[in-house]
């Protein structure tokens, strides 16, 4: 018996991803607690969190695809910020400036929907690749200068991340017709809206950003798995000595994995300003998919699969704050939550050791008896 | 049983999650004796001490410190009852002194409740004195060697008043002159009256020092025997299980055309220093070079230009008459340079990779581990593992998916090895191959890389082991300074006249010639 257990608690430490959800059980388990604390009814949090991600409305009785799609849509940017991120710390880098690169997507793509001519498909197409390889430079000159000066791309980032946003608001503001928030809105070209999954979502916001959210887990995961750059980038995160005496040119994986980590930010940039809005933004502040996908990442163990659920995860919170506000239970549990998720994997090492711990009790009390 | 002993440890069983790491191991160390603890890594020896020394909790068995029961559950309890550990990994203050390293954590004050360093220093250096440590107490950690740093830590204990001494692996880090001074040391402990536990896999130490010397294998006792009464080999079999080799079964080299040749060669060190000066060298195919110096005197900076890890401020580099001095690492691999460096960790394996992982390293960019599309092929790189695993006996538990991590030191160098040889290298770099593996990885790796001599192989030795280096090498090239001092046939060499070099001496200095 003693081994059976073993094995459980073994799979449980090995396992990253069931460590992951253990994690999120525990978040969610504080957060219940908090709101029971407090007087409020912890059903509802559920009862909201439920017709987030299944559109039922389990009071009233009805359903609406709309929520599912507007989780969809707010999970979007999540997850392609966590693959930014993500990507980066497999090559061993700490992208904080996946904020900074989401909003030279977002700038460069609003520009494009103005810029370029009204050509339906190509217009926004056009928009999203000169979007993706602005924001991919923007990530790439970190990379460079940490693979050829060694400057910290921590430093580097954060001070990408003011440049890139103070140079968006003084940029925008050179469209035509832009007020002090907003400028015209785009032309219908220019934007990812698609109608089809519209209608299945009963009209949410939901639009080719989906699909390219996908496709973009889909490539994280093949080129870190199956091609040789990522076999260089993840030998180069590991351990840059052992990567850099086998010949394997380090500066051009922390160059090219820091320019791919914009690419994926940029892209949240793109879809952002040309899914969710009809207008382009004169940004007052940071809209922090950036620093969420840190999250995201962490709670997803820097892999494809895991970023992905993980930003559906944080999806669902960030999308059920104004229904949980409707039913009377603070909104600011989903940030408790996903702040105390945060620190429980930060937490992952030392519950690890706990679990050990008793793995060890258990095997010795074994050896003991059988003396 | 008028004996008296001042430790014994009765019947120690510790368990590890999946590992017995200590099975049922009596150890009785004699007052005043020096105890040498044998066994190669893994065996046992680290546990057992870290038990006695409170770092962790045995499951069963007794200690008795001089014949009392003793529950000693941490250093402070271990420091308490007279014991003392001077630890493999140097514990300072690198920008402390030796008094201020020495007194940290105990601290005399004075009567106004400051730190009285002048106590300090004075009793630091009578406790130097009367050992013959030759410690200056004001000298700062950073500026004195590695040798006298390990003194520190051996005045650390006295300080403590420490009468049982346990040295882990002490000579790990030490050169041949500081190994004797050590040596010396240790022996001057015991005559004024300290009992000493050397944890040890080097015989020749054992032999020089130790009285009584205890064997464990694979976590189990084997057996103590009276040194002076016991060979050498004896001891080896009793460690590893099986008689041992200790000469290197080789032919006579066949040296052919030179391989390597290096000429006038500059590097500049990490800190700017001109750490290889106008160096000279040459290898040639079939036969292995030996490079004989003390650690710092430009092998690490001579290695790392050879194989592309730092440019050269002058000179040149050439293999087989072609000038590789501007190629970068992975032409030169290309080129047929293999590289066995220093660091394993560091510099020879990703540990979190896979071993067929690090098997391909230098070679998933091409066919057939990847594809014109740049596609890894993951069944052909693990193939390739699945040969090498056999072909070099590398124990991996799970084949070629086991972490390196999980591998046993001898295992992965021979993973490295492998890695290298497995590329026909025309020149193979090999830095320390052998340190801190137990007797059988150093035979096996040994045969290996005399067998790559004989493929034609030019091999490049750099060693701080003279023993390695006299038994393995075919021509001698003592360095110092960063300059070949001179170069011997291994045959007509003695470890004296070698050793000279290495401290600098020109063998028979010609007048005027000299630098």
């Amino acid at each position: 018996m003693a081994s059976e257990k073993r094995g459980f608690v073994d799979a449980l430490v090995a396992s990253n991803g069931a460590m992951s959800v253990l994690v999120v059980v525990l978040g969610f388990l504080v957060g219940t607690i908090l709101v029971f604390s407090v007087g409020r009814d912890p059903a509802n949090m559920y009862r909201a969190i439920i017709q987030v991600v299944s559109g039922w409305d389990l009071i009233r009785g009805t359903w609406n695809a709309r929520y599912i799609g507007e989780w969809l849509v707010a999970s979007v940017p999540l997850t392609l910020c966590g693959l930014s991120m993500a990507f980066a710390a497999r090559a061993g880098l700490f992208n904080i400036g996946a904020e900074g690169q989401y909003i030279v997507g977002l700038t460069v793509a609003q520009f494009a929907a103005f810029v370029l001519p009204p050509i339906p498909v190509l217009h926004w197409g056009a928009a999203v690749v000169l979007g993706l390889l602005a924001a991919a430079a923007w990530g790439g000159i970190v990379g460079y200068l940490k693979a050829r000066y060694s400057v910290s791309e921590v430093v580097a980032t954060i001070m990408m991340n003011y440049i890139a946003l103070y140079a968006s608001r003084y940029a925008t503001s050179f469209i035509p017709g832009t007020n002090t928030y907003k400028t015209p809105s785009y032309p219908v070209t220019a934007q990812l809206s698609n109608s089809w999954l519209e209608s299945i979502t009963n009209g949410s916001r939901l639009n080719y950003g989906f699909f390219m959210a996908l496709a973009a887990v889909l490539l994280f995961w093949f080129v870190m798995e199956k091609t040789k750059l990522g076999f260089a980038m993840r030998a180069t995160g590991f351990n840059k000595d052992a990567a850099r005496c086998s010949g394997i040119n380090v500066e051009r994986s922390l160059t090219l994995s820091m320019a791919i980590s914009g690419a994926f930010a940029g892209l949240a940039g793109v879809i952002v300003a040309l899914g969710s809005f009809s207008y382009g933004r004169v940004l007052a502040g940071l809209d922090n998919y950036g620093f969420n996908g840190i999250a995201v990442a962490l709670v997803g163990n820097s892999t494809a699969l895991g970023t992905l659920l993980a930003g559906l995860l944080f999806g669902m919170l960030q999308s059920a704050q104004p229904l949980m506000q409707s039913r009377q239970i603070p909104k600011e549990v989903t940030y408790i939550i996903s702040g105390l998720v945060v620190v429980f994997i930060s937490l992952r090492a030392g519950i690890g050791l706990v679990i050990e711990a008793r793995a060890k009790a258990a095997v010795r009390k074994g050896a003991m008896r059988n003396e | 049983m008028g004996e008296k002993f001042a430790i014994e440890m009765l019947g120690i069983t510790k368990v590890f999650p999946g590992v017995v790491a200590n099975d049922d191991i009596t150890l009785r160390v004699r007052e005043n004796e020096v105890h040498a603890l044998l066994g190669e890594n893994g065996a046992g020896k680290s546990t057992l001490m870290s038990i006695l020394f409170g770092l962790y909790d045995a499951d069963s068995g007794r200690i008795l410190i001089r014949g009392e029961e003793a529950r000693i559950r941490d250093p402070n309890d271990a420091n308490d009852r007279g014991i003392g550990m001077v630890h493999q990994h140097f514990k300072l203050v690198r920008n402390y002194t030796v008094a201020e390293n020495v007194i940290l954590g105990v601290e005399p004050r004075t009567r106004l409740g400051n730190i009285d360093l002048r106590s300090a220093e004075s009793r630091v250096a009578a406790l130097s004195e009367l050992y013959g440590l030759s410690v200056d107490p004001r000298a700062r950690i950073d500026a004195i060697t590695v040798g006298m740093q390990q003194r520190v830590e051996i005045l650390k204990t006295l300080y403590r008043d420490a009468d049982i001494l346990i040295f882990d692996e002490p000579t790990a880090v030490l050169t041949p002159q500081e190994v004797d001074e050590l040596m010396a040391i240790i022996k001057r402990l015991r005559d004024e009256g300290k009992t000493i536990v050397l944890i040890t896999h080097k015989l020749r130490e054992i032999k020089a020092v130790a009285d009584r010397c205890t064997v464990l294998r694979r976590g189990k006792f084997v057996g103590t025997v009276d040194v002076a009464e016991a060979s050498e080999e004896s001891m080896a079999e009793m460690m590893v299980g099986r008689a041992v080799k200790f000469r290197v079964d080789k032919r006579e080299a066949r040296p052919g055309e030179v391989v390597l040749k290096i000429e006038g060669l500059s590097v500049k060190g990490a800190k700017g220093n001109e750490a290889v000066r106008g160096l000279d060298l040459e290898v040639r195919s079939g036969e292995i070079m030996g490079v004989a110096g003390v650690d710092g005197n430009g092998q690490a900076e001579l290695i790392e230009a050879i194989t592309g890890l730092r440019r050269p401020s002058a000179g040149r580099i050439l293999l087989s008459g072609k000038d590789i001095t501007e190629n970068n690492i992975a032409e030169r691999v290309h080129e047929g340079v293999g590289h066995v460096p220093e660091d394993r960790h560091k510099h020879g394996l990703v540990l979190k990779f896979r071993l067929d992982e690090n098997l391909a390293l230098k070679t998933f960019g091409a066919p057939p581990y990847s594809g014109p599309l740049g596609l890894l092929d993951s069944k052909a790189i693990a193939a390739h593992a699945e040969g090498l695993i056999a072909q070099y006996d590398i124990r991996a538990g799970q084949g070629p998916a086991t972490k390196c991590l999980s591998m046993s030191g001898g295992n992965q160098q021979k993973a490295i090895i492998a890695r290298e040889i497995d590329l026909s290298p025309r020149l193979l770099v090999v830095a320390q191959p052998t340190r801190g593996l137990d007797v059988g990885s150093i035979e096996y790796i040994h045969t290996r890389i005399v067998a790559e001599r004989d493929r034609g192989c030019a091999v490049l030795l750099v060693s701080f082991e003279l023993d390695e280096i006299i038994a393995l090498c075919d021509r001698i090239a003592a360095i110092s300074k960063g300059e070949i001092v001179g170069v011997v046939d291994a045959k007509d060499a003695s470890e004296r006249e070698i050793g000279a070099m290495m401290a600098g001496l020109r063998r028979a200095a010609v007048p005027g010639r000299a630098s």
